[in-house]
C-alpha cells in the first residue's frame, strides 16, 4: 500500500463534499475522495495479446476459499484450458491450464503474501498453436439457474475486479432471500487501471451474454451496468449494444473513489445501504464485476475454463504501457521484461495503488484477481517518505470515510492497542480498507495500515480462542 | 497550516496601521516568546524542533492579536511562555492540547493582570508611528503608567454607558479593542479564504455566529432598550476573531460535522450569557475555553451513524 504515492501536494481538506455532490446530477455515494486518475496512458490502448512465458506458475488458491485439488500428475501433457485442479467444495473453484504444455512440478510456488503456497509449474510447448480446449456448452436458453451456477464454478470464475471471491457463491441466493437487481460493476475507480474500461469498449457482446446468464442464475428482475462518468465512451458503447429484450440499463455515476466497492456502488445506484456485517443480498442486490460478466458470457457457451484475463500494465516505470490479455500464471518478472520496465523500478503493485498490494518478489505469478500491474521508479518513491505528524483532529478522514467511521479515533485507539474497543464501539470490522483516510490525512498517518493490522490481531485472537 | 498564517497577516497589518508601534512590538514579542518557548521545551525533551509545522506561529499571532495593543511587553512575554508551556507542551504538544493555547495565555493575563488587560488605547492616534506608549515599555514586574489617550471598547460602552457603536465603524475597525479584533471585515475575509481552501470547518463559525445573532435579534425585538442589536453583537469585541480563528482550532474542537455544529451553538450561547447577563463586557475567551473543555465529550456523545446501521438498514 502506498496511498501517499499518488497524493497531490499535501493539503488539508476540511469540509464536506456532500454539499457539492447534491448539485451534481449523476448519482454517487456520500463521502469518498478524488485521487488523480492517471488513466490517460492506457485507456485508449486496445487489448493486445501477450506472449507465453517459458514457465507458468499456477497457484491452487487464487481465490477466497479452499484451494483446488490437482487432478494432473508431474510430466503429464495438458492442453490449454484443460482442468488442472478441481474445486474442493462449494466455496472453491477449479484451475485450468493457461497454455498447452507439460506439467513440470506440483509443489510450492511463491505468492503475493510472501508465503510459499501449493501450486503447479507448467512449461508451455514452444510454437504450439495454443488452441483452447472446448467443453460441454451451457446454453442460456435451456440451462436451469442451478446449471448456470455450476457451470460458472466449473469455469473457475472468480471476481476479476480484485477480490477474487468465487462468483458462483454470490449467485446462489440463500433460502428466504431474493435478488431484485443485478449490478454489473464497471465503475473502475482505482487510479491507473483501465482493464474494465477496455473490456466495456471491446467486449460488449460478451458482457450482454454474461448478463443473460447472470439474470437467469439469480432470478433478478433487472440489471444495471454502473459506470463512472470518466468513461463516457464505454457507457455509450454499451448503450448501443443493449438488446431490446433484456431488462438491462446503463447508469453513469459521478467519478469518486471507492465507488467500485460493492457497498458504495449499491448505494450510488439503488440508494440502499448494505447492513453492517451483512451482504448485498440483504438489500436484494447482487454485484458482479464487468470483466467477470464478460468472461462468463464468453466461456459458458463453449464450456471452457478461464485461462487468461485482461490486465493493465502501467505506471511511470513501464515503457510499453497498455492493456493485455495475459495467461493466468505468467510470472511478474516476465511481464515486466516484455512490457519494457525501466531499470530503476523499485515498487510494483498488483492491483491499483489504492487497494492493491505492493509485491515483495517478482517471481510471483499473476492470478485471476490481478487487474493491474503498476510499477513506480525512484522519484515517486521518495515522496513516500513523508514525516508522520500527530493527529490534529482536522476531520479530513471523517469526511472521506465512505462508511462514516471515525478513522481519527480508530487510529488513536490502534496506537494504544485498544483493538476490542475499536471493533465494539467504532465498527472497525466494517472497514474494507479503501485507504481514503490515509490518502487525505495531512499528518500522513498510515491509518489504513493500522486498521488492517488491528483486524488481523482480532482475527488471530478469534482463531486461537477455544470453540465453545 | 501556513495558510492560516496568510489569513492572519492582513489582520495583523491592519492592527499595526490602527495602533502603530505598540501593536508591532507586541506582535513581535508574542512571536519571540512563543517560538522560543516551543523550541527550547522541545529541545529539552530531545524532540525535533516543531517550528516547521507552523502551528506555534499561528498560536503566537492569535495570542498577540487578542491583547490590548499597549499592554506592557513583559506581560506579553510571560503570557506567551504560559500559552505554549501550559497550553500546549504539558499536554504532549501538537495534536494533544485540550484548550486553544493562545487563549490559555490570554486567560493567564486576564487573571494575573486584570487591569492592564482591560485598559484600551484609542485607535488612529496621530503620533502612533513615532511615539511608543510608556505602558508598552514598562519594566518587568512594574505596573504600567499610561501616557496616551485611552479608549473604550464598543462592548464596554454598551455595557456601562449603554451606547451602541454603528455597524460601519465595527466592520471597518474604527474602534478601540484588542490588537486584532477591531476589523470584523478583515477577519471574515480571512475566514472565507480558509473555508474556500477547505482548511476550516465552516460549521463552527456559522453555528456560533448564527446562535449569537439569533438570540440577540430575538431579545432586541422583545426589548430594544436593554438588548443590543444582532449586528452590534456580531461585529463587536472579539466575537469575529474568536469564531473564525479561535473556536476553529481543530485540535480542541469536535471532529464530526454535527459535533462541530453543536460546539458552535454552545459557545454562542455562552458568549451571549457572559456578555449580556455576566459581569464582564466580553465573554468570547471563556466561552471558547468552555467549548474546548466539552469538545471531547461532544465527540464521545455525538457519533455519526455508521453506514449500514440504524433502523432502516440494520441486519434482520
Amino acid at each position: 500500500m502506498a496511498e501517499s504515492r499518488i497524493r497531490p501536494d499535501v493539503t488539508q481538506t476540511i469540509g464536506n463534499d456532500m454539499l457539492f455532490d447534491l448539485l451534481k446530477k449523476n448519482p454517487t455515494f456520500r463521502h469518498g475522495i478524488h485521487p488523480p486518475q492517471f488513466k490517460e496512458d492506457t485507456r485508449d490502448k486496445p487489448i493486445r495479446h501477450f506472449p507465453f512465458a517459458p514457465v507458468m506458475i499456477v497457484p491452487l488458491a487464487q481465490h477466497i476459499g479452499k484451494p483446488s485439488v490437482p487432478v494432473v500428475s508431474e510430466g503429464q501433457e495438458v492442453t490449454r484450458g484443460q482442468l488442472l485442479a478441481r474445486a474442493d467444495g462449494f466455496v472453491s473453484v477449479p484451475m485450468h491450464a493457461p497454455a498447452s504444455g507439460v506439467i513440470k512440478k506440483i509443489g510450492r510456488v511463491p505468492s503475493i503474501s510472501g508465503k510459499m503456497v501449493p501450486g503447479i509449474f507448467l512449461e508451455p510447448f514452444p510454437g504450439s498453436s495454443q488452441e483452447v480446449l472446448e467443453g460441454k456448452p451451457v446454453k442460456v436458453e435451456s440451462a436451469t439457474p442451478e446449471e448456470i451456477i455450476a457451470a460458472i464454478q466449473n469455469a473457475g470464475i472468480v471476481g476479476l475486479g480484485g477480490a477474487a471471491f468465487p462468483t458462483h457463491v454470490k449467485l446462489k441466493i440463500p433460502e428466504g432471500k431474493h435478488a431484485d437487481t443485478l449490478i454489473i460493476n464497471g465503475a473502475e475507480c482505482e487510479p491507473y487501471l483501465t482493464t474494465d474500461h477496455r473490456v466495456m469498449l471491446e467486449q460488449a457482446p460478451d458482457i450482454i451474454m454474461g448478463v443473460r446468464y447472470l439474470l437467469k442464475a439469480t432470478g433478478a428482475a433487472r440489471a444495471v451496468i454502473g459506470i463512472e462518468s470518466n468513461k463516457p465512451d464505454a457507457a455509450e458503447n454499451l448503450r448501443k449494444h443493449l438488446p431490446p429484450d433484456l431488462p438491462l440499463s446503463v447508469q453513469v455515476a459521478e467519478v469518486k473513489y471507492p465507488q467500485g466497492a460493492e457497498k458504495m456502488l449499491i448505494t450510488a445506484i439503488l440508494g440502499r445501504e448494505v447492513p453492517s456485517g451483512g451482504l448485498p443480498i440483504d438489500v436484494h442486490a447482487v454485484v458482479v464485476n464487468v470483466a467477470t460478466t464478460a468472461e462468463i458470457g464468453r466461456l459458458l457457451p463453449h464450456g471452457r475454463g478461464i485461462q487468461e484475463r485482461v490486465i493493465t500494465i502501467t505506471g511511470p516505470g513501464i515503457r510499453k504501457k497498455g492493456n493485455y490479455w495475459i495467461p493466468i500464471g505468467t510470472p511478474l518478472r516476465y511481464i515486466l521484461e516484455q512490457a519494457g520496465a525501466e531499470e530503476d523500478i523499485n515498487r510494483v503493485f498488483m492491483g491499483g495503488p489504492m487497494m492493491g498490494t505492493a509485491v515483495s518478489s517478482l517471481d510471483i505469478p499473476v492470478t485471476k484477481g490481478t487487474s493491474g500491474i503498476v510499477a513506480f521508479r525512484d522519484e515517486e518513491a521518495r515522496k513516500k517518505d513523508q514525516k508522520i505528524y500527530p493527529c490534529i483532529h482536522c476531520g479530513a478522514c471523517v469526511d472521506a470515510c465512505p462508511l462514516f467511521l471515525n478513522p481519527s479515533r480508530l487510529g488513536i485507539l490502534a496506537k494504544f492497542k485498544e483493538y476490542h474497543t475499536m471493533a465494539s464501539d467504532y465498527n472497525l470490522m466494517d472497514c474494507f480498507e479503501c485507504g481514503s483516510c490515509t490518502y487525505v490525512c495531512p499528518s500522513h498517518i498510515p491509518l489504513v495500515q493500522y486498521f488492517r493490522m488491528s483486524k488481523l490481531v482480532l482475527r488471530n485472537e478469534k482463531a486461537k480462542a477455544p470453540h465453545v | 497550516m501556513r495558510n492560516v498564517v496568510y489569513a492572519l497577516l492582513p489582520i495583523a497589518a491592519y492592527a499595526v496601521y490602527t495602533f502603530g508601534l505598540s501593536a508591532l512590538l507586541l506582535l513581535i514579542t508574542a512571536l519571540i516568546a512563543c517560538l522560543l518557548t516551543e523550541h527550547l521545551l522541545n529541545h529539552w525533551i530531545g524532540k525535533e524542533s516543531p517550528l516547521g509545522d507552523w502551528s506555534i506561529t499561528i498560536t503566537a499571532l492569535l495570542y498577540g492579536l487578542t491583547l490590548p495593543p499597549h499592554l506592557p511587553l513583559w506581560m506579553v512575554f510571560v503570557g506567551g511562555v504560559i500559552a505554549v508551556a501550559l497550553g500546549k507542551f504539558i499536554f504532549g504538544g501538537l495534536g494533544y492540547n485540550v484548550f486553544n493555547p493562545a487563549l490559555v495565555g490570554r486567560a493567564f493575563i486576564q487573571a494575573a493582570f486584570p487591569v492592564a488587560i482591560t485598559t484600551w488605547m484609542a485607535p488612529f492616534l496621530p503620533d502612533r508611528f513615532s511615539h511608543i506608549p510608556s505602558s508598552t515599555l514598562t519594566l518587568p514586574f512594574l505596573k504600567p503608567v499610561y501616557d496616551i489617550t485611552s479608549g473604550a471598547t464598543p462592548l464596554s460602552l454598551m455595557k456601562f454607558e449603554h451606547r451602541a457603536t454603528d455597524t460601519y465603524s465595527l466592520l471597518m475597525g474604527m474602534t478601540s479593542g484588542s490588537t486584532g479584533e477591531t476589523s470584523a471585515l478583515l477577519i471574515a475575509l480571512g475566514g472565507l479564504y480558509l473555508i474556500s481552501r477547505k482548511m476550516m470547518n465552516w460549521r463552527i463559525p456559522l453555528a456560533l455566529l448564527g446562535t449569537v445573532y439569533l438570540i440577540s435579534t430575538v431579545l432586541h425585538w422583545s426589548n430594544p432598550d436593554i438588548y443590543p442589536t444582532g449586528l452590534f453583537m456580531l461585529f463587536s469585541g472579539g466575537l469575529m476573531l474568536g469564531a473564525v480563528f479561535m473556536a476553529t482550532d481543530m485540535v480542541a474542537s469536535p471532529i464530526t460535522p454535527l459535533g462541530a455544529t453543536v460546539y458552535g451553538i454552545i459557545i454562542g450561547i455562552m458568549i451571549y450569557v457572559i456578555r449580556v447577563w455576566g459581569g464582564l463586557p466580553e465573554g468570547v475567551m471563556y466561552a471558547i475555553l468552555f467549548g474546548n473543555a466539552v469538545s471531547p465529550h461532544i465527540d464521545n456523545l455525538i457519533r455519526p451513524r455508521v453506514y449500514g446501521t440504524g433502523k432502516q438498514w440494520s441486519k434482520s
